[in-house]
């Protein structure tokens, strides 16, 4: 459903990639390989050349927020605008119930973000990209800053959006982690796509 | 009270104030003494040639000479904004969006000034027209350097939130809505500070000079007024322009944050 054809930008040679409904494919490679510039390069956050489609439409024919509202991705450092939890969330409700999935207390939503630790921001960044249900996540090291328990809880949740036919582009440093959760793996060199584990 | 005309040996005198001010930063090695005497130097050279302009063109009273005179003022306003920002906009942007807010904001308050309120004969006498296009440039340029300094500054220590809301499907008035409204209340509040001060904490320039021209407190305190909310209205329009119009040469149309349009290194100083 999701198709990248020739899309190429400064420090990132022209790669095609094909992401099927229910899809998980994992990305490794070394720091400054250009693993986050792709991701960002396809949901269109940076100038780049190429064409990428959701489900045979061109992303040049959505506007640009609707785009990145089915085709999301995730930063590896997430950011905050409101010094509140809850301010990030549009639906407090349904950020109450996902955030018990996630083993976040629900009181959450009333802390300060600068109260939040490491691994709790990244896990409630996290779940305001699953509460746009977007059809396409591209996740930048989702789990990088959890404890292995909350990064099984973290893989759970995404393999049950996978299901549900959701694909998932995801950046993983560990060996473990992407075989668990992809199929298929690929890697990033010098700015270069290549099919495989490293 | 009748005025009272100086001697260059007057303003010789005041100036002293100033070498002893600068034989202290000497002594003190607080490095100040030089800029001290470049602004000093450029402020007496400046306004001596100010008065040689404005003596021949209140002579000529000629609009296309006045309006010159006055599109002149505006660049070298232009020129001090860009001087201001600790980031610029690479390309003709970082002189022009400034320029042309203030250009717009200061021709349009004082030409609404001369035709409705002030009504001098003929509309464009530049007796009334430059010094108070003046007034309201000098005003118009401290708030819109403020505020794009502020903007671009802003969006740069942000980026990681903005580019969260972009990325998260918001659009770029609202992800750089928190930086657009910073940027423009920093350009704003001096002004609003100075209304609410004036009056009680200081006189004003222009007051002063009109009470010391020996004209009756009541009929300077209503021009004040004026040329307050003349200010106040051009600062507001030409800060609005300037950060507006800045925010959307940081985003494009697709919605991306475009740091990439600032200038690199021109940041660490």
């Amino acid at each position: 459903m999701l198709r990248v054809r020739q899309l190429s930008r400064p420090g990132l040679a022209p790669f095609d990639l094909d992401l099927a409904d229910g899809e998980c494919v994992a990305l490794s490679g070394p720091s400054g390989a250009g693993k986050t510039i792709l991701l960002r390069a396809i949901a269109d956050l940076d100038p780049n050349q190429g064409s990428v489609s959701l489900d045979g439409v061109g992303r040049e024919a959505i506007p640009a927020p609707q785009w990145r509202a089915r085709v999301c991705y995730l930063a590896a450092e997430a950011g905050w605008w409101a010094d509140t939890v809850a301010a990030h969330f549009p639906d407090t409700q349904a950020a109450a119930a996902l955030l018990v999935e996630l083993s976040l207390p629900p009181e959450a939503l009333g802390w300060s973000v600068s109260r939040a630790s490491t691994g709790e921001r990244q896990r409630l960044a996290l779940a305001r990209v699953l509460l746009l249900a977007p059809r396409v996540m591209l996740l930048d090291e989702p789990t990088s800053g959890l404890d292995p328990e909350a990064a099984a809880r973290v893989e759970a949740i995404l393999g049950a959006r996978l299901e549900r036919g959701a694909a998932l582009l995801v950046v993983t440093h560990s060996p473990e982690q992407a075989g668990r959760m992809a199929r298929r793996r690929l890697t990033m060199d010098h700015g270069r796509l290549n099919e495989g584990p490293p | 009270m009748t005025f009272i005309s100086l001697s260059f040996a007057d303003v010789a005198l005041s100036a002293v104030l100033l070498v002893v001010n600068a034989g202290l930063s000497l002594a003190l090695s607080l490095g100040l003494a030089r800029q001290m005497a470049i602004a000093a130097t450029r402020m007496v050279v400046q306004l001596l040639l100010m008065g040689l302009v404005l003596k021949v063109l209140f002579e000529l009273s000629s609009p296309l000479l006045t309006s010159l005179t006055a599109l002149v003022m505006v660049l070298f306003a232009g020129r001090e904004v860009m001087a201001r920002q600790k980031r610029r906009l690479a390309g003709w942007w970082a002189y022009g969006i400034g320029t042309t807010a203030m250009l717009f904001a200061g021709t349009m308050v004082t030409v609404f000034a001369l035709t409705t309120q002030i009504r001098p004969e003929p509309w464009f006498e530049p007796r009334v027209a430059l010094p108070l296009m003046g007034m309201i440039l000098g005003n118009t340029m401290t708030g819109v350097s403020l505020g794009i300094d502020r903007l671009l500054t802003g969006a740069v220590d942000a980026r990681v939130s903005i580019e969260a809301r972009l990325a998260l499907g918001h659009d770029r008035t609202e992800a750089m809505g928190g930086v657009v409204r910073e940027a423009l209340r920093t350009g704003l509040v001096p002004t609003i500070n100075s209304m609410s001060a004036v009056g009680l904490v200081f006189i004003p320039g222009m007051m002063t000079g009109q009470i010391l021209a020996g004209v009756a407190p009541m009929e300077a305190v209503k021009y004040q007024l004026l040329v307050m909310f003349l200010i106040a209205g051009g600062t507001a329009f030409g800060v609005l322009g300037a950060v507006l119009a800045g925010s959307r040469r940081l985003s494009d149309a697709r919605h991306r944050l475009r740091l990439d349009r600032l200038l690199p290194g021109a940041a660490e100083d």
